[in-house]
């Protein structure tokens, strides 16, 4: 279990010439680990694991994802791509296509894989978050917690060895939390390396193997989430703990 | 009980009727003092015009092609004019004799158009019809093999010319602008630029200045000998044209989808087309349908100014009719109605079917 998957090596990244968003990141996930990323607003952690597929690129360090580092090259960048899978904020789930076309898009048209078997391979991921009997609604036709647990899917369908979460429950209502969280539990539980930025301490406490505090761009403390919610290191998370747990 | 303490209660007015034609006129022009005045005012108004216009257009008009009776006093509209004209007002000046070739040639294109426009046609094979049509329509107007007589571009006119001009630009510049569209948003500085530069240069000048330089300034340019055919060029302008502005309305959809969906799509590993192809157009264009038909509509319009580089188009053929021949040359009223009803029925068509677009492309909309 600790051969390493994603390596941040003294990574730095500006926004414009001046705002240095991500200060000296060094962090190594291992395989098949599940990391809970914390912290406040603006803090970095969105942009951090944004960079693990590219959607940011970072000016200064290296970054190797499953064996390959990250540059400009864009056959690194498709390789890393086709690994990772991510779930947003805001779902993106494409709202022109049906429940099941959004997820057999990819696998069709990147992995040219025949309709039907994209078509049953998408219905086994269905399954999975629970949500198959909407598979020819539109997404805007399903609540929000709904549309989340299809983008899960949907990246699911890809196969990747590391999913990203980027705040995937920020969005939605209290009561549809809980069934995102629990699809995400579950997979969890099935040896897939995970990074998630939320802010669902529950969550952390239950899955967590490590969590990573960050403020203005650093990793600030970094421990296993019994350690970190009971005894915290650092004054700046021991502050910002007492503020999301304190009511 | 007995019979004496019955009382019938006092009879009520029937409710006020709310369907029937009555009911109709009361609630839609009678309602309250604002809508009565303004039917009072608009039906005074009609009452002022229509009967002039019902005495000149229908009761004193003159049916038949008669020059004496449209001349005589108090007669009304000349409708015999369009009889007596009508083929050169349709036709422009291909032969007389060969009247029949354009008329199939039309017949087909507009076959294509309306084939092209319904949802079970949109397959690969159309594009083939296309090529055929338009190779069928190229051979019956241009003649010169299978017996058919040589017909030179500058004698085609008329109707054909119009749908000629206006489908194949359109068809042509609607790729282009897709393109030029995406070239804006460019990363690579070079496309960028050249985009913005064309999109800029060609809205800075009006359509008539684009068709003057494709007409008489690019000959000029050409070496001795090296001709190519003015319909060609006419054809190249209007697309150009047209593109120019409807990659402007593309763009304005470009900019509508969210980025979002760009982000999702690469991190499903979607390349750059891939991307545009089956994420970010579909969403763009079904947001711009309107501004797209507004380009079509205003480009079938505008290729009426061609007959500045004389090539006789409907409206072109139309002032040739009559003022080729002074007998009927006061009667253009009646030749404008005329040609303003076919360029009514077509832009009207395409506004109506821009709506039934618009519903297919928002079905994903619907809750």
């Amino acid at each position: 279990m600790s051969e390493p998957i994603i390596t941040f090596n003294k990574v730095n990244k500006w926004y414009g010439n001046n705002f240095h968003v991500l200060r000296d990141i060094d962090l190594t996930v291992t395989k098949g680990e599940r990391i809970v990323v914390c912290g406040p607003s603006g803090s970095g952690k969105s942009t951090m694991i944004r960079c693990i597929n590219r959607l940011e690129e970072h000016q200064q360090g290296n970054l190797i994802v499953d064996g390959v580092e990250l540059t400009d090259d864009v056959k690194a960048i498709d390789d890393v791509r086709k690994k990772v899978g991510m779930v947003f904020q805001q779902f993106n789930l494409f709202p022109h296509l049906t429940v099941l076309e959004n997820l057999t898009l990819s696998p069709m048209w990147v992995g040219k894989m025949p309709k039907k078997e994209a078509e049953e391979k998408a219905m086994v991921q269905l399954e999975r978050v629970r949500i198959a009997n909407q598979a020819n609604k539109y997404p805007l036709q399903l609540s929000g917690g709904q549309q989340q647990r299809v983008a899960i899917a949907r990246a699911l369908c890809l196969k990747p060895k590391i999913m990203l979460f980027d705040e995937p429950t920020s969005a939605l209502d209290p009561e549809m939390i809980k069934e995102v969280l629990d699809v995400m539990i579950e997979m969890a539980g099935q040896g897939i390396t995970m990074i998630c930025v939320t802010h669902e301490m529950g969550f952390a406490k239950a899955v967590a193997d490590r969590v990573i505090f960050m403020d203005q761009g650093q990793i600030v403390e970094q421990n296993t989430p019994h350690e970190f919610f009971n005894n915290p290191q650092n004054e700046r998370s021991r502050d910002f703990l007492s503020k999301i747990l304190g009511h | 009980m007995s019979a004496s303490t019955f009382q019938p209660i006092e009879a009520r007015p029937a409710p006020v009727k709310t369907d029937g034609l009555v009911a109709w006129i009361r609630i839609n022009l009678f309602a309250d003092w604002k809508t009565t005045l303004g039917t009072l005012l608009i039906g005074a108004a009609l009452l002022a015009i229509l009967p002039r216009f019902l005495n000149w257009a229908l009761f004193h008009a003159v049916w038949v092609p008669h020059f004496e009776a449209c001349h005589a006093e108090g007669a009304g509209a000349c409708w015999g004019v369009i009889a007596e004209k009508f083929r050169i007002i349709i036709f422009g000046r291909f032969p007389f004799e060969e009247q029949w070739r354009p008329l199939l040639a039309t017949l087909l294109l507009c076959s294509l158009l309306i084939v092209s426009c319904m949802r079970m046609a949109w397959k690969p094979v159309l594009g083939l019809a296309w090529i055929l049509v338009l190779g069928s329509f190229f051979l019956l107007m241009g003649g010169g093999v299978a017996g058919l007589s040589k017909v030179e571009t500058d004698r085609w006119g008329g109707l054909p010319l119009t749908l000629l001009l206006s489908s194949l630009s359109m068809a042509m510049a609607f790729p282009l602008a897709l393109l030029i569209a995406l070239g804006r948003r460019s990363k690579l500085p070079a496309i960028k630029t050249f985009c913005t530069i064309y999109v800029e240069l060609i809205r800075g000048v009006p359509l008539i200045s684009v068709l003057f330089m494709a007409s008489f300034m690019f000959p000029l340019l050409m070496p001795q000998g090296f001709n190519i055919d003015v319909l060609v060029r006419v054809l190249a302008g209007i697309t150009l044209f047209a593109a120019a502005y409807m990659a402007e309305v593309i763009r304005g959809g470009l900019q509508a989808v969210p980025k979002g969906q760009i982000e999702a799509a690469a991190t499903l590993g979607l390349s750059y087309w891939q991307t545009q192809r089956k994420i970010v157009l579909p969403q763009a264009l079904s947001m711009v349908v309107p501004g797209i038909m507004n380009n079509f509509i205003s480009t079938f319009k505008d290729t009426s100014l061609v007959t500045i580089v004389s090539l006789y188009e409907l409206t072109g053929s139309m002032s040739l009719a009559l003022n080729s021949d002074a007998d009927w040359r006061p009667y253009k009223i009646e030749g404008y109605l005329f040609i303003a009803l076919i360029y009514f029925g077509f832009c009207f068509s395409m506004s109506r079917y821009s709506l039934w677009i618009e519903k297919q492309v928002n079905k994903s909309k619907l809750r």
